[in-house]
């Protein structure tokens, strides 16, 4: 106790080497080994990561021919997009003088960049093929009725918005394809009632111009992402709330 | 508790609402006000008030550069517009499909006009004869300058399916 303003080189070593670490550790890892069932629960729910999925799941679910995993393959494959896009984004400026020129740079003069652009086209028609088929399977195993029917409710407006991020993402190489399919989708929304009002809100103004460029170029990476995201997030977890894939909640 | 106080004082006092009951509905009332008002304001902001699109009038030329039944395609690229002159006139159409707003074009030697995104067909008056087309196709405002020019006016249209190709300024006639 006289000496406690010393300084020991050896206990502020050892305190540095051993007990930090160990400090570090628990405040991240808040539970025991993972023997006994309280911390294997503690396991998945005091982890941000795990905590979406649940502490048990019955043995059928889990077999591969049961799901044929589509919502996790569409959930990778939006996973993939996110990154993919994100990195295309450097080097696209959504711009009518610009972009087909950036797509053009991408596929020939930017390293990978034929390769990200071809996982990002790629990946987007594989997630709307994915989530075909997992709705066909949440269909014929009657995983929408109750008490799944709202979680097939949010479903739905998933399958819209990526197809809206499909019809978005289209029109961003700026070319004839781009353009006239543009055109013509933008021609079916004035069929509906008020019509003509949506058709301009959707481009912007009357043509398929900049003004249309770039309110697809915000939709498809800000606003249908972000819905997108926010929706998955309620998707899973009422996964787990009504008790996993099929059967009673647990 | 507190709904005890409310009432008490309400009682005492007279007056329809506590003074409590008052400042929570004002400050509700201020902040759904403000977020409603504020989701009209974004909502006015996605309409564009200034366009920047081109002029819908432009000259084209004198009525002797059009040879009666043919189909002009020399103003197609720049505005979107055949000029056609028959024996009635001369009258300009919007090269824009009736379905989905595709350019159709004009095929000289079966002498119609076809769309090429879902095969519509036109006669050389615009009538729809095949293919998707609801409609016929538009024609626009057409009128002679006073330096005698020929003047498309594409903000103004006539349709066919209204009666409209009987009225003024939907034919030149020459």
């Amino acid at each position: 106790m006289e000496n406690k303003n010393k300084f020991d080189l050896r206990e502020t070593l050892s305190y540095f080497a051993f007990e930090v670490p160990v400090k570090l550790y628990r405040s991240i890892i808040r539970h025991g080994y993972p023997d006994s069932e309280k911390n294997k629960s503690l396991l998945i729910f005091t982890n941000f990561f795990l905590h979406i999925l649940p502490v048990k799941v019955r043995k059928h679910t889990v077999k591969v021919r049961y799901s044929y995993c589509m919502g996790g393959i569409t959930l990778l494959l939006f996973i993939i997009l996110t990154i993919t896009g994100g990195l295309l984004m450097f080097y696209y400026v959504p711009s009518t003088e610009k972009a087909y020129q950036n797509m053009k740079d991408l596929e020939f003069a930017v390293s990978f960049g034929v390769f990200l652009r071809n996982m990002h086209r790629w990946g987007a028609h594989g997630m709307v093929a994915t989530v075909f088929l997992h709705m066909c399977r949440v269909f014929y195993t009657g995983a929408y009725k109750p008490p799944r029917e709202f979680n097939w409710v949010i479903g739905v407006i998933l399958l819209v918005s990526t197809l809206f991020l499909s019809f978005t993402g289209y029109l961003l190489p700026w070319d004839q394809l781009a353009f006239w399919a543009i055109t013509v989708g933008a021609t079916i929304a004035s069929y509906a009632p008020m019509g003509d009002l949506q058709r301009f809100v959707l481009l912007g103004g009357n043509t398929v111009d900049q003004g249309a460029l770039i309110r697809f170029y915000v939709a498809h990476v800000f606003l249908l992402p972000l819905v997108t995201t926010l929706l998955i997030g309620v998707h899973l977890w009422r996964v787990r709330k009504d008790g996993g894939m099929s059967g009673p909640p647990l | 508790m507190s709904s005890e106080v409310s009432t008490t004082s309400v009682e005492e006092t007279g007056n329809l609402w506590s003074r409590r009951n008052f400042f929570s509905l004002a400050g509700w009332a201020g902040f759904l006000g403000s977020i409603g008002i504020s989701l009209i304001g974004f909502t006015r902001f996605m309409f564009p008030r200034v366009l920047f699109e081109p002029s819908p009038l432009f000259k084209a030329g004198y009525p002797e550069d059009y040879t009666v039944g043919k189909v002009s395609n020399k103003w197609k690229k720049d505005f979107r517009v055949w000029i056609v002159r028959d024996k009635e006139g001369i009258y300009a159409i919007l090269a824009r499909c009736t379905h989905l707003g595709c350019t159709p074009n004009w095929l000289a030697g079966e002498g119609k006009f076809k769309c090429p995104c879902h095969g519509s067909g036109f006669t050389i008056d615009g009538i729809n004869f095949e293919g998707p087309a609801p409609r016929p196709l538009e024609r626009l405002k057409i009128a002679m300058a006073p330096d005698g020019q020929i003047v498309v006016d594409k903000s103004k249209k006539f349709l066919h399916e209204k009666g409209e190709w009987d009225e003024p300024f939907s034919i030149l006639r020459v």
